[in-house]
């Protein structure tokens, strides 16, 4: 009860600093129809107005490391490759902090079939390497006792834009296949075996739902709103889960969580996690004062109040959304991560 | 030599604003090839010139590029759009033109060259939703039956019968770059001086022999104009035929399958290049893609130059 009148103090005190002030963030498309809520219900409340540009995730990697915004928005986490650049050329850390959990779904094209089809990892990982070509193939029917799949030929369809998506995607595949990981890798664009591509999530429903026999993958929201039949896929404990939110939760509810959040929950070893799930993150220079952006500590203050903002207050906006909430451990980790905020070397959120 | 006319500082000023207006045309396209070629610079010291235009893998994963299946599929698609829509686009110059009463024809011309303003996104839908499933069902996948039952070697040549692929992209194409030519081509004809056409008729020749032997090789500078303008927005189309080529620039393609242009690797993955190589080899291929309109460009005035006819002739 006290930790909560504090951090209602502490916010109330961070509006009052913060009226008035601008912040910018640019990135992810996916959860840009969560941010634009957040950041409607956050500017009637506080009256910081917050601009937000879904770019797509690089493109708002790139404009954090030009410093043209105060936070990059992403749905894989930085490479540590990446990370070491930015601590390089910017003499910063980069801060993960995670809103919510998303996951990527099988989505297919199946005239007469009804019942939700179950895939397996190296069973999705053959279809896209172009191994498993007809839907009536032994492996997919042993999979799916009772449903009579028609011997139609099974056209793979995937992102030609990089997405985020497709960096979870083969990011599953490549753990559940040796082969995946040794043929085709792991990224947000990926030299793909087989199939064809369509432009954005709507490009590949489109596809799908154009050709009779298709196999795509969308994110969980879209394929939900759109009524786009998804399959149930088997997770590490062997189990057939479907994506939905509780899936989604249980699949974050890790024993080790790192501290920094990057961490990755596709093949989650959860029993009742979804297997293909992720976080989608916010990013931020640890140092503040070293993104150009950032012009004065009531900015630096104003931003993190809105991390601080989203990570508690905001996520009772997620799941209207058909986005899952964070489990515990990803919002004390991120918490702990907000305090280690700086400002010339001073703490933005005082202790 | 300067003439006593533009003596006048009125003059002047004006001759100096229209030099200055004109050279920051040239600037700005000097400026964007220089701004894409030293974007593409890591690109092509990567995998050198050649390397880079002849590679065939295009692989972020293991930072593997080449901008090869890219620039043949903008060629095979340019190229055999432009050959179905030249005749339709000349048939309809020539109807317009020459053969239909005034109202019809103006009607005519007011709907070709409304096909020019449509967006191309508009087209792609259109694409999408009328064009790929007619194409399919009607098309793709009676050939593809045939074939498997009487030429099984063609099969491959074919591709999958989806819909979606080089085809459908290639028809929308077409479709697409008509009014270019066409407008072009009916004006040349247009301005065919009314002397020559007189003097065959005199000579007794009919409609059409005026037509094939006057008017069509008097107009033809402005004909090929009217061409090498659709073969350019050919080349440059981006969006409609994103969304209908499908994408895969996995080489050989075949006349059903999924392909890949210049044009739509850049839509597609520029979003998301997070800098580095991948980035890099983008511009290169924009680069590349300025380097070939340039080149459509120059052969085509030159072809144009040995054809036009009267004063334009050198």
């Amino acid at each position: 009860m006290k930790k909560i009148v504090i951090l209602v103090m502490m916010l109330l005190l961070a509006a009052a600093f913060a009226r008035g002030v601008t912040l910018s963030g640019a990135g992810a498309t996916f959860p840009y129809p969560l941010y634009a809520k957040y950041f409607s219900v956050y500017h009637k409340a506080t009256g910081v107005r917050v601009n937000y540009q879904s770019i797509g995730s690089g493109g708002g990697i790139r404009q954090l490391f030009a410093g043209t915004v105060h936070f990059g928005a992403s749905d894989a986490p930085l490479t540590d490759k990446k990370l070491a650049e930015f601590e390089q050329k910017r003499g910063t850390r980069v801060i993960h902090v995670p809103t919510a959990l998303g996951a990527v779904v099988p989505t297919y094209n199946l005239p007469g079939v009804r019942a939700a089809v179950r895939f397996s990892g190296p069973v999705l990982a053959d279809i896209f390497l172009g191994k498993i070509r007809k839907w009536n193939d032994p492996a997919l029917a042993a999979l799916n006792p009772g449903v009579k799949l028609p011997p139609l030929p099974i056209t793979v369809v995937r992102r030609s834009d990089g997405s985020g998506t497709t960096y979870i995607w083969t990011e599953y595949l490549a753990k559940v296949s040796p082969e995946w990981k040794k043929r085709v890798g792991v990224g947000k664009s990926v030299s793909w075996p087989a199939g064809m591509g369509g432009k954005g999530n709507e490009g590949v429903a489109g596809l799908v739902r154009q050709i009779p026999g298709a196999l795509g993958y969308n994110e969980l929201v879209y394929a939900v709103q759109n009524e786009i039949a998804y399959g149930a896929v088997q997770n590490r404990a062997g189990k057939f889960v479907r994506a939905d939110l509780a899936s989604l939760r249980a699949a974050a509810e890790l024993p080790d969580f790192p501290p920094d959040t990057r961490v990755s929950l596709t093949d989650t070893p959860a029993p009742e996690g979804y297997p293909i799930a992720s976080f989608t993150w916010i990013l931020v220079y640890r140092d503040l004062d070293k993104n150009r952006a950032v012009k004065s500590a009531a900015e630096a203050r104003a931003l993190a109040a809105l991390l601080d903002w989203i990570i508690h207050d905001g996520q009772q906006f997620n799941e209207a959304l058909h986005y899952a909430t964070l489990p515990e451990v990803a919002v004390r980790a991120s918490e702990a991560n907000l305090a280690g905020l700086l400002y010339r070397g001073e703490a933005v959120i005082p202790k | 030599m300067r003439s006593k006319i533009y003596g006048k500082p009125g003059d002047r000023v004006f001759t100096a604003l229209l030099v200055v207006l004109g050279l920051t045309v040239m600037l700005v396209a000097a400026l964007m090839a220089w701004e894409l070629g030293f974007g593409g610079r890591e690109a092509f010291r990567a995998f050198g010139f050649w390397g880079f235009l002849r590679g065939t893998a295009w692989d972020a994963v293991a930072e593997q590029f080449g901008a090869w299946p890219f620039l043949v599929g903008t060629l095979i698609t340019s190229a055999v759009a432009l050959a179905l829509a030249f005749l339709p686009a000349l048939a309809a110059a020539i109807a317009v033109a020459e053969y239909a009463p005034r109202w019809l024809g103006e009607l005519v011309a007011y709907l070709i060259d409304l096909l020019a303003a449509l967006p191309s996104v508009v087209y792609g839908l259109w694409g999408i939703f009328v064009l790929v499933p007619l194409v399919r069902d009607h098309v793709e996948q009676p050939l593809f039956l045939w074939s498997a039952e009487h030429a099984p070697a063609l099969m491959g040549v074919l591709g999958p019968p989806t819909g979606i692929g080089m085809l459908s992209a290639v028809l929308v194409l077409a479709l697409m770059i008509v009014p270019y030519a066409s407008s072009l081509a009916r004006d040349a004809i247009r301005l065919v001086p009314r002397s020559q056409r007189e003097a065959m008729y005199a000579l007794g020749a009919t409609r059409w022999e005026v037509v094939r032997r006057v008017v069509l090789p008097y107009a033809r500078g402005g004909i090929f104009a009217g061409v090498i303008l659709a073969l350019a927005r050919a080349i440059g189309e981006t969006m409609a035929v994103t969304m209908l080529i499908g994408n895969s620039g996995q080489l050989p393609y075949s006349v059903f399958g999924p392909a890949a242009t210049m044009a739509s690797v850049i839509a597609n993955e520029f979003a998301e290049a997070e800098g580095g190589l991948q980035l890099s080899s983008l511009l290169a291929v924009g680069f590349l893609l300025m380097l070939l309109s340039l080149a459509v460009n120059l052969v085509a005035d030159f072809i144009l130059r040995r054809m036009s006819v009267g004063e334009g002739r050198k």
